[in-house]
């Protein structure tokens, strides 16, 4: 396999009610990181392209094919990757194994989503086709309600009182909205926000609340991916991925034996940090998937930054801030930074390689000397990937 | 190979209260709701049989912010059983006040009832949804 290097990047504004269609967004988010790796349409040889809903949200499907052809890509493959609130990392994940194996030079892979056209209830009915629908959604269950119903369970199986997981799940609200305030893109930069205006919100799966949980949002990001030899040519600063990993799951009560752990993201982890040859203690900084704040806790421990019931601790010690043990989520995460879920996994990838290269100290949020990074997206109930980001190799 | 444990015979199957599963004939263990492999071993030996609808409460949450067209449902409460036979299922519990379910759920008894989700346009039809009430009569 050759190795393989995002060479641009591209990150638009994450907002709510956004003027501009999926295709401009993604359209806007592509020609930032072409511009940065300083290539044309005519060197971009693929599209892999992540977006969910825009059926529901746009009455637009395929929308990779206009996509192509929108940037001058004309007459390439475009392929779209669902994979719920995973899709971009999958097809980053691709993206990696297509050049690897020598079939392309260079791809252009990202993803876009336009979440709040639908409105909160098409929104929440659409999020919940991320669980089992002949099975599990007859009984009303929601995405809040899937992590609601985990985290009464972290509670009684780690015996962490519910008081206590109460005030550590704030600590994750809090301290992403924080460094939320801190990212331009951010959907929310404007606003921090309280322990007690979390633990006081209203309650919208029980014992999540408002501010535990992360917003419907529009966006999109990009990333040009290239061969070893190609990133040489285009860029002093190639940020490697050297580790990728991709899971899946059957329906949440079927996970029963591992819950509240999600076994499929220690299989994707672990497939990432063999390929790279690193473990959690190796990682610099990570982007996880707080798509509530109980699942930040859950993810921390799967990825092997805590053990099991602990992973509290960190966020109660200031691990999880810059300087600490392990900076997660500097981003503001979903939280703060906004879910557009078919765009979420390109843009934590974008906010990882952008550490890597040290370009965060204008915004007053670089993780000093950081190396390696750690990617990791949830789609649904359980479809996990994880890559690892490098700049020492 | 033909799928033992169909959705529309398992809907039926509950329609009636009685909820069907899936026993292995390699290993013994009990998969369901159903689907194609034994949720154990992975085979596909598997025999259609009928559970008692017992078991106990894993998990809970009250959900208030329900989907689109089931926003007169809320408040209601989701949990995980976990039945006599050993596979977890999801349902609904409707015999206390949504507001004041809390963690002392965990670990109570319950035993099975079924209503139905008349479906919805994105659906296919209905489906029977299991709901549980507390054994103990409580
Ligand atoms: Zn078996």
């Amino acid at each position: 396999m050759r190795k393989v290097a995002i060479v641009g990047t591209g990150h638009t504004d994450f907002v709510s009610d956004g003027p501009k269609t999926e295709v401009e967004m993604f359209c806007e988010a592509a020609t930032e990181a072409m511009e940065e790796a300083s290539v044309t349409p005519k060197d971009i040889q693929a599209l892999y392209c992540g977006n969910v809903f825009g059926d529901f949200a746009e009455g637009q499907g395929m929308i990779q094919s206009y996509i192509a052809n929108e940037l001058g890509c004309h007459h390439i493959p475009a392929t779209r990757f669902e994979g719920a609130c995973a899709s971009a990392t999958l097809a980053i994940r691709d993206a990696f194994i297509w050049v690897a194996s020598g079939f392309y030079d260079v791809v252009l892979v990202g993803g876009t989503e336009k979440a709040t056209a639908m409105g909160t209830p098409l929104a929440t009915r659409t999020f919940a086709m991320g669980s089992d629908g002949k099975y599990e959604f007859p009984a009303g269950i929601t995405f809040p309600g899937f992590f609601a119903l985990l985290a009464n369970l972290y509670s009684a199986n780690y015996d962490v009182p519910m008081e206590r997981l109460r005030e550590q799940m704030s600590m994750v609200s809090v301290q992403s909205h924080f460094y939320g305030t801190k990212n331009p893109h951010a959907q929310f930069k404007h606003k921090e926000v309280t322990a007690e205006q979390v633990s006081k919100g209203f309650m919208v799966a029980s014992p999540l609340r408002l501010l535990d949980c992360c917003p419907f949002s529009d966006g999109a990001a990009a990333l040009v991916v290239a061969s070893e030899e190609k990133a040489r040519e285009l860029t002093d600063k190639p940020v490697y991925i050297t580790g990728v990993g991709q899971a899946s799951s059957p329906r949440l009560s079927a996970q029963a034996p591992f819950l509240p752990r999600i076994r499929a993201r220690e299989v994707s982890v672990k497939q990432a940090y063999d390929m790279a040859g690193v473990g959690p203690q190796d990682i610099d900084l990570c982007e996880l998937h707080d798509c509530f704040s109980i699942a930040s806790l859950i993810a921390a421990e799967n990825l092997g930054f805590a053990e099991n019931g602990k992973a509290g601790e960190l966020w109660e010690k200031g691990e999880t801030k810059i300087g600490g043990k392990i900076p997660i989520n500097i981003s503001g995460g979903l939280k703060a930074k906004g879910h557009p879920i078919g765009a979420t996994g390109a843009s934590q990838a974008c906010e990882v390689a952008r550490q890597l290269r040290g370009d965060m100290d204008s915004e007053g949020r670089q993780v000093e000397g950081a190396k390696i990074g750690l990617v990791d997206t949830l789609g649904g109930d359980g479809i996990i990937s994880n890559l690892v980001l490098q700049t020492n190799v | 190979m033909e799928y033992k444990l169909s959705f529309k015979d398992y809907h039926k199957a509950l329609m009636k209260n009685k909820l069907m599963g899936l026993k292995c004939k390699a290993c013994g263990t009990i998969t369901c709701p159903p689907q194609m492999s034994c949720r154990n071993c992975t085979g596909f030996d598997l025999e259609v049989v009928e559970l008692t609808g017992k078991g106990k409460i894993t998990t809970y949450t009250t959900i208030y912010v329900a989907p689109e067209g089931r926003e007169n449902e809320a408040p209601y409460i989701i949990v995980l059983v976990e039945l006599e036979e050993g596979p977890w299922i999801m349902g609904n519990l409707y015999d206390m006040d949504p507001a004041r379910a809390d963690l002392d759920l965990i670990g109570k008894p319950v035993e099975l009832g079924t209503r139905i989700f008349p479906g919805d346009k994105y659906s296919d039809g209905p489906a029977a949804r299991p709901v549980f009430r507390f054994t103990d009569g409580k």
